[in-house]
């Protein structure tokens, strides 16, 4: 375990009953890292970021920050402060007041907790917001008033729990660059769950994704996005094609794989016999006739059912192999003109394909 | 006349038959202590106040009038207190046993204001607390504990919860996150709570009587007064116990209604 690791947890788990929520969970957060807890809902990882806040004590495993173990210290005590879904404001305070109750606690007098709370509040883009009530704000300013009655504490972890759930998708967008940038100014390191995997992949330094309560993945976004450790991963990260495959030879560290498609060479590890997958984005899948080479392998004719257009790019729905039932997704540029019932040459690059167990 | 009216005026007449039904003993009550004669029957001879300055130069009736709002107020603001503090710890908790100790704490609304009166007389006479105002208050914090709880119960969602974590978080010592952010936000429902309780304390007279030797309150006068025969005079004090309480209870209407709608915006 390397020093610079702020947060670490140690084989976490956590039993309800007979329920896992978390099974054996291991991750090292870095001193400025912005980690996110992906998953679909259900997964365990907002339990996960309730260990590392203290909100929740693990049934096994152990939590350090800066080394020392916080399994069982309170949420008070640690240098963590969360930022809940629902904002959890005190409806009762204004903005200030809001912002000042951690500064309260920890006994700051009046004056320095006013301007403390005055600069938290600017750093969220709510300067001359303090004398409000909550009740005036809308949604993304609420969002942002939690967020500075967090930071106003300045904590070590600042530990988001799908704090922009709730937010319209343009907010939502514009609050994603925002919580980078006050990352970045902070210095401090951000823990954030969420659903969506593109809010994951455009704010995260690496993302851990979570399915079952267990990791399937676990890497910086380019990683996850472009070499999935599993099908989970390929799938859960955005469109993807995922071909049914069999190992069916293996000459030195050459392994032949068999698909609808033909059959071609690609680097494995596995049994003649086993079974495997091979997931290709839609944006990998490449117009035109190439020859099987070291490099590319060709998907042979694929007929076009539907087109969507979606601004940046063109999804069509293909139908391919022998009798034309297998499905397909491609992505083609805006301007590129395609029309349904067309029938299209594809290939793609030996580089590009994953190869996936299960 | 157009033909929605004619169409929806069964359904009025009939909200009027209703009202009719619950407001007109009240009605013909306030009305005869209005009453210039002896007897609180038709035909009415008034206005007049006569009854009204008879029933305040009662000293009797005007202590007991002080003894019930004292005894209102007092077992009112504990009833409140335990009952904010039973909710507060079964929504924050997840407690073993939690739906039996919810129900445990709302049976008594099913028993008997009798048993309930008789079951302390017996259980202050073992512990040597003699019939006093003091055992009223003590039996009416009993009756209306059920009735704070779950009007201050209902009003903790899940979001506060979350609110009492994230004070929590940020540094607040128990005591603290209780009287700094979790009473704060939920006074419209305590004060509603403490307004009906007060309301159901100055009415209640079965443990009132049943509890109390020398010093009494308003409507154990209001009985003994009525033993003596029907007097103007007792409408008269009916009339300012039914002010009283209704103001309460609008009162506290009022503040559930718009504590929730500034929750709902």
């Amino acid at each position: 375990m390397s020093e610079e690791n702020l947060v670490v947890l140690d084989g976490v788990s956590k039993f309800y009953g007979d329920v896992t929520a978390v099974d054996d969970v291991s991750i090292s957060i870095k001193q400025g890292e912005f980690l996110v807890l992906l998953g679909p809902s259900g997964s365990g990882k907002t339990t996960i970021l309730s260990m590392m806040g203290g909100f929740t004590i693990p049934s096994a495993g152990r939590v350090l920050i800066s080394g020392e173990d916080v399994t069982e210290v309170p949420p008070a005590a640690r240098p963590t402060v969360t930022v809940f879904q629902d904002y959890a404001l005190f409806p009762h305070m204004n903005v200030r007041e809001n912002v000042s109750f951690g500064l309260l606690m920890r006994k700051v007098p009046k004056q320095k907790r006013i301007k403390l709370a005055d600069e938290s509040l600017e750093k969220v883009g709510l300067k001359g917001f303090a004398d409000r009530g909550i009740h005036q704000l809308s949604g993304g300013q609420r969002q942002r008033v939690a967020l500075a009655r967090a930071i106003a504490v300045e904590p070590a972890v600042l530990l988001l729990d799908e704090p922009l759930g709730a937010l319209d998708l343009k907010i939502r967008q514009q609050m994603q660059e925002e919580l980078v940038q006050l990352k970045k100014n902070l210095h401090a390191t951000f823990v954030h769950v969420t659903h969506d995997q593109e809010e994951a992949m455009s704010i995260a330094d690496n993302i851990v994704l979570i399915n079952h309560g267990k990791i399937e993945d676990y890497g910086p976004p380019e990683r996850i996005y472009l070499r999935p450790a599993t099908l989970f991963s390929a799938k859960f990260m955005g469109e993807t094609n995922i071909i049914d495959a069999k190992i069916v030879a293996r000459e030195n560290q050459q392994f032949t794989l068999r698909t609808q498609f033909g059959q071609f060479q690609l680097p494995d590890d596995g049994k003649p016999g086993s079974t495997r997958y091979v997931a290709l984005r839609p944006e990998q899948i490449k117009l035109g006739t190439e020859q099987d080479s070291d490099a590319v392998f060709g998907l042979g004719q694929a007929k076009v059912v539907e087109v969507i257009f979606h601004g940046t790019h063109k999804l069509c729905h293909l139908r391919c192999g022998e009798n034309m039932e297998t499905k397909l997704l491609l992505r083609l540029s805006p301007d590129h003109s395609v029309a349904n019932g067309e029938i299209l040459h594809l290939h793609a690059r030996k580089s590009d394909a994953v190869i996936l167990a299960v | 006349m157009n033909d929605s009216w004619l169409k929806k005026s069964p359904f009025y007449g009939y909200i009027g038959l209703a009202l009719a039904f619950i407001y007109l003993p009240v009605i013909v009550l306030v009305i005869f202590s209005f009453q210039d004669g002896v007897l609180p029957v038709p035909p009415f001879n008034g206005p007049s106040l006569q009854w009204y300055e008879k029933m305040f130069e009662n000293e009797r009736l005007v202590d007991s009038l002080f003894n019930s709002v004292a005894v209102a107020v007092l077992s009112s603001l504990l009833t409140t207190i335990i009952g904010f503090l039973a909710a507060y710890g079964m929504a924050k908790r997840r407690i073993r046993f939690a739906g039996g100790i919810r129900f445990l704490l709302m049976a008594p609304l099913t028993v008997s204001y009798l048993i309930i009166g008789i079951g302390l007389l017996i259980t202050l006479n073992i512990f040597g607390v003699s019939k006093s105002l003091f055992a009223v208050g003590i039996g009416h914090a009993v009756i209306n504990l059920p009735l704070c709880f779950a009007i201050i119960y209902s009003q903790f969602g899940d979001h506060m919860s979350n609110i009492d974590a994230a004070a929590r978080d940020l540094g607040a010592s128990d005591f603290q996150t209780m009287t700094r952010v979790i009473a704060p936000i939920m006074k419209p429902a305590i004060f509603a709570a403490f307004c009906l309780s007060a309301t159901l304390s100055w009415d209640e007279f079965i443990i009132a009587l049943l509890l109390s030797r020398f010093e009494v309150t308003l409507p154990v006068i209001i009985f003994e007064m009525l033993r003596a025969g029907l007097t103007p005079e007792v409408n008269a004090a009916g009339t300012v116990v039914f002010a009283i309480s209704f103001t309460a209870v609008t009162i506290a209407a009022a503040v559930m209604f718009l504590g929730m709608r500034k929750d709902n915006e």
